[in-house]
């Protein structure tokens, strides 16, 4: 603030030319134009933080939504499959995916061989192209249809996690070299496969509706389970904090008196929502689970304890909102002859909607995208079962979407980076449309007054 | 002031509306009424007029307890309406609001539709039976306000979207669809221009036959003009209160005088 302290001596503003800046202007203009470019620079430093940030998370991730497929012709051994042969369901389920095993490795290197390819892979390492959980699918599939057996039947199926990588380029012949789990060989009939038309990458809908599979499978594993996860604990938490956080901030800001009480309940709500959320974990673990006995990597307890967190970020934003209607129209309403409540409930709420409804819509989103808690009260457990439909559902172990990003960093298999980058698309899009439907709402309900 | 019409109307002889006697009210530590006493008459103009912060728009709140609104405000003393005192404990204060309304000084009509500002009142309070009922009290309402002419082709677009003198005008027709006894109007005509104003003191010459009428004004020549009775605050004081017509050309108090010519406030 040099400027204020100007030393050059008064003197009347007629005495320059207009056409002349003088000393003090000129400076002036100076402070202004260094302020402009410390906030562009501010700006595109911000900006090329999130064009990096996204580039990355897209370069790596948009991947896992394709994946490389097999399809060969598989003869569906009714001696191997049903032995009884009755084609009962329940006999058949004693087959268990070691039986389907070898017919789709024998299938491929019968397909192989008719392909007439030329290659120098050992029986053993051509099976190992296969995804280990194409048997399950295959007998899932069985299972399902048990007139198919007898026949014989195209299946497409996953090809192995290198396999897969070796076409979006993570897996290269130098790179097999050195790794134990692929040879060169092998890619170099994948590639010969490729060009039979025998093998495929295209987009792959399991990646958001498969549950999660073992890190010995990344190909297989998908979003479902996280994804019907983090959707229950999002209702658990509109249901409890939309209509909590709305009924305290409307007693606080329209019926409480204002005493110090209530103002301790004000500064203590604004310190709530900054707590650090692994402190909810923690409180979650312990009243939630030891105490009230609720099961662990539950959505209910996912969704109470985000509810805990996300209460203050609905009550300081409905709190704003309803301070942001005028008080002429509770003055108006109440000279009317109408009750506080009436006047609440007939004209305040109504020009609060929208600020309710986005405050509500970005503490959820907050919540979505939420960890730490949830690392402690059990989420991050592998789940492969699907919950049931609500409200049993709730109670059933699943995973949630940012957990689901955090176990697959963890694992060793280098296929599981992209795996989670892709998740980080997912949680990014729901992220968005929340945010959107945010803007959207705001801009629909606004109204002048 | 030589341009004032005084309205002289025999008033005398009419019931007494409301009666407030020995009224102190207290902001936290701050005295803002001093013992005040007035009577309000039935279906007369009583003008409260005097200086800036002088506690005329904190008076007028005490007439249908507004001021219960705000936390630090405390009234002592008493008032009655039609001989019951309106701070008894047993008074709901949003009974009371039904039959002392009040129009404010900013126009604050709800942003919702022009019929719906005018019906909420009726709703509320049950007064209508049905539609047909509804629709004739809001358009009774507005006729009385000398606004349906203007609005009646859109009685459904938002009370809002009115010019200011339409607004307040509007908010006249709000408060008297609920069929009040007393209406309070706190500096009604400040937010208009001129033109608004005449309208609007008009309308509270005929307002005037039906109810007791208690309008705050900062315009010595408004006060004058449309009512009959003339309280005189200064610093918290009712300094004078007598008929319009003795204020206006022959008040008691040097106070009062000093006022009226110019020379305070
Ligand atoms: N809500 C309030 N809280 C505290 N003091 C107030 C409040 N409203 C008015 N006052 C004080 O009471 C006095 C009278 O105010 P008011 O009745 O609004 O005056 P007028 O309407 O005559 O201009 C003023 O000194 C004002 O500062
Ligand atoms: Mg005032």
């Amino acid at each position: 603030m040099t400027d204020a302290t100007a030393t050059a001596a008064p003197r009347p503003h007629g005495a320059g030319s207009l056409l002349a800046q003088d000393e003090r202007t000129r400076r002036r203009n100076k402070a202004e134009a260094r302020f402009r470019a410390y906030g562009l620079s501010a700006v595109i430093i911000g900006i090329l933080a999130l064009v990096l940030l996204l580039v990355s998370i897209l370069s790596n991730g948009l991947s896992s939504f394709r994946q490389t497929f097999i399809t060969f012709p598989v003869m569906l051994q009714a001696e191997r499959l049903d032995p009884e042969g009755n084609r009962n369901p329940a006999e058949m389920a004693e087959v268990t995916t070691f039986g389907y095993l070898p017919i789709l490795a024998q299938a491929f290197v019968e397909h192989v061989e008719s392909l007439g390819i030329e290659h120098d892979v050992g029986l053993r390492d051509m099976a190992a192209m296969i995804s280990d959980e194409a048997p399950a699918q295959l007998r899932a599939r069985v299972l399902a249809n048990p007139d198919l057996i007898g026949q014989t039947i195209e299946v497409e199926v996953l090809a192995g996690g290198r396999i897969d990588g070796f076409f979006k380029g993570r897996v290269t012949l130098a790179s097999a070299e050195r790794d134990r789990n692929v040879t060169p060989a092998q890619l170099v009939l994948a590639q010969a496969l490729a060009e039979e038309g025998s093998m495929e990458t295209r987009f792959n809908w399991s990646f958001v509706t498969a549950p999660d599979a073992s890190g010995q499978r990344p190909e297989a594993a998908g979003l479902g389970v996280a994804i019907v996860g983090s959707f229950y604990m999002m209702l658990v938490v509109l249901a409890l904090a939309l209509p909590i956080g709305v009924a305290a901030s409307i007693y606080l800001e329209e019926f409480a008196p204002k005493n110090r009480f209530t103002d301790l309940i004000e500064v203590n709500i604004s310190n709530l929502a900054a707590v650090p959320s692994i402190v909810f974990g923690i409180l979650g673990l312990a009243t939630f689970i030891n105490f009230a006995g609720l099961p662990q990597s539950a959505p209910i307890v996912g969704g109470l304890v985000l509810t805990l967190m996300t209460l203050p970020t609905i009550i300081i934003a409905t709190r704003a909102s309803l301070r942001a209607v005028p008080p002429s129209i509770r003055e108006a309403a109440l000279g009317l002859g109408a009750s506080r409540m009436q006047s609440v409930f007939h004209h305040v709420m109504p020009l609060a909607a929208p600020g309710i409804l986005t405050g509500t819509i970005i503490g959820l989103a907050q919540a979505l995208g939420e960890t730490a808690p949830l690392l402690l009260i059990g989420m991050v457990a592998f789940v492969r079962e699907f919950p049931a439909a609500p409200p049993e559902g709730l109670f059933d172990a699943a995973s949630a979407l940012p957990v689901q990003v955090y176990s697959w960093t963890q694992r060793s298999d280098p296929a599981f980076v992209e795996r989670a980058s892709g998740a980080i698309i997912v949680l990014l899009v729901f992220l968005i449309i929340m945010n959107a439907v945010a803007v959207i709402l705001r801009r629909r309900f606004e109204r002048r007054w | 002031m030589n341009d004032m019409r005084v309205t002289e109307r025999e008033v005398d002889d009419l019931e007494i509306k409301m009666k407030a006697r020995n009224v102190d009210v207290f902001y936290g530590e701050t005295h803002a009424i001093k013992h005040v006493d007035v009577d309000i008459r039935d279906k007369t103009v009583t003008a409260f007029i005097g200086p800036s912060g002088c506690g005329k728009s904190t008076f007028l709140r005490c007439l249908n307890r507004m001021n219960d609104t705000i936390d630090v405000a405390r009234v002592e003393g008493e008032i009655t309406l039609d001989g019951e005192d309106i701070y008894d404990k047993r008074v709901d204060p949003v009974q009371l609001r039904a039959k002392v309304g009040m129009v404010f000084q900013k126009p604050n009509p709800f942003p919702k539709s022009i019929y719906d500002n005018v019906a909420y009142g009726p709703r509320i309070h049950g007064l209508s039976r049905n539609k047909a009922d509804l629709d004739e009290i809001v358009e009774r309402s507005l006729r009385r306000a000398a606004l349906w002419e203007e609005v009646k082709d859109r009685l459904a677009a938002p009370g809002t979207g009115l010019s200011g003198g339409q607004q307040q005008r509007l908010c006249i027709a709000r408060a008297v669809a609920t069929n009040p006894e007393v209406l309070l109007m706190d500096e009604p005509c400040s937010a208009l221009d001129p033109i608004a104003t005449a309208q609007v003191e008009e309308l509270i010459d005929e307002l005037r036959s039906r109810f007791s009428v208690v309008i705050v004004t900062h315009s010595m020549q408004q006060a004058a003009r449309v009512s009959q009775k003339t309280a005189f605050f200064h610093l918290g004081e009712l300094v004078e209160f007598d008929s319009t017509s003795k204020i206006f050309t022959n008040p008691d108090d040097p106070r009062t005088e000093s006022y009226i010519t110019g020379r305070i406030g």
